[in-house]
């Protein structure tokens, strides 16, 4: 069975339609929700894609995250539901409160177009399931405001609590608190990355890494099958 | 009711690097000022409303700094309320 992916589009998302096609590629029945729908329909997994919603204005993520879908994402959340921020989806769910932290403006203040290495540091979220614990990828950026931000307090429990999913690896492109690329919320269902995985899933695209975010989240709900997919070291095969 | 002008000065927390002001502060050392200790670069958004009492409208404005203007996690705000509506 498919899963039912539903890619929210704002006005100023730009990466919906690589996301669209990167779920379909995984095998998912992916499709479009408007931001201004409240319904979901029946989605098993959302994701914020990337770009500019309502253009960055005051900062990036903050008026979108009012949009009447987020209230149904909010929901879908907090029963569980997986849910994908993908760049300017991350900084949504930062500003909604799904994620905690924030996303500030590249140290160096340029905007940062270019591949980079990031580790996988968990593998028991819905987007990195597929994965092994420690395996790098290499992932595109496409942000000016990547630089997570977080007290040293919510710094100190994402770590203690195993929630830095992805890690800058080598070189951390945008100064980020602990060289962090992506993190989940408490329960690991809410996820946010800040690199592209749609737009590097394909060799292609130059090369096959961000397959494995989507072929994670199709693999099924890695809170419930982790152990089970451990077991087989890696290898998914038949499911 | 009365009109008010509510001025909010958005900053980027204290704590946190601003590299916008980092370059700011560079370019005016450049530019031959190198008694600039430190830059900080924020926003500043001016906001027409109508309330009954000055202390209304700073509730008021208070409130959507803490619901939108500001991120509670990123950014402090402080604002000043001006208008012709007399005090409660």
């Amino acid at each position: 069975m498919s899963k039912r992916v539903a890619v929210v589009v704002f006005p100023g998302s730009n990466c919906d339609a690589d996301t669209l096609a990167a779920a379909l590629a995984a095998g998912s029945d992916a499709y479009y929700v408007w931001h201004r729908d409240t319904d979901l329909k029946q989605a098993d997994v959302v994701i914020l894609p990337g770009g500019f919603s309502y253009g960055d204005y005051l900062r990036s993520g903050a008026i979108a995250r009012f949009s009447p879908v987020m209230r149904a994402v909010e929901a879908h959340a907090s029963a569980g539901g997986p849910v994908l921020g993908i760049c300017n989806g991350f900084q949504i769910l930062c500003e909604a409160g799904l994620l905690p932290g924030g996303l500030m403006r590249n140290a160096g203040l340029k905007f940062l177009s270019r591949p980079v290495r990031v580790r996988v540091e968990v593998t028991d979220t819905p987007f990195t399931c597929f994965a092994t614990p420690g395996e790098e990828l290499v992932l595109p950026i496409a942000h000016g405001d990547g630089r997570y931000v977080a007290d040293a307090r919510t710094a100190a429990e994402l770590e203690a609590d195993a929630r830095v999913v992805w890690r800058y690896v080598g070189d951390n492109p945008n100064g980020s608190t602990n060289d962090i690329a992506g993190i989940s919320n408490v329960a690991r269902n809410v996820v946010g990355i800040m690199p592209h995985p749609e737009r590097r899933n394909d060799p292609l695209l130059g090369g096959p890494d961000g397959a494995r975010v989507f072929q994670s989240m199709e693999a099924g709900h890695a809170t419930q099958h982790a152990g089970a997919l451990r077991a087989v070291g890696g290898r998914h095969d038949g499911m | 009711m009365a009109p008010f002008r509510v001025e909010v000065r958005v900053m980027p927390r204290a704590t946190l690097l601003d590299p916008q002001g980092r370059a700011v502060e560079h370019a005016l050392h450049a530019l031959g000022f190198p008694e600039v200790r430190q830059a900080r670069v924020g926003k500043h958004l001016v906001l027409e409303l109508e309330a009954a009492t000055r202390e209304d409208a700073a509730t008021r404005a208070r409130a959507m700094c803490d619901r939108l203007l500001a991120n509670p996690v990123t950014e402090d705000y402080q604002l000043a309320v001006d208008g012709e509506g007399g005090t409660a």
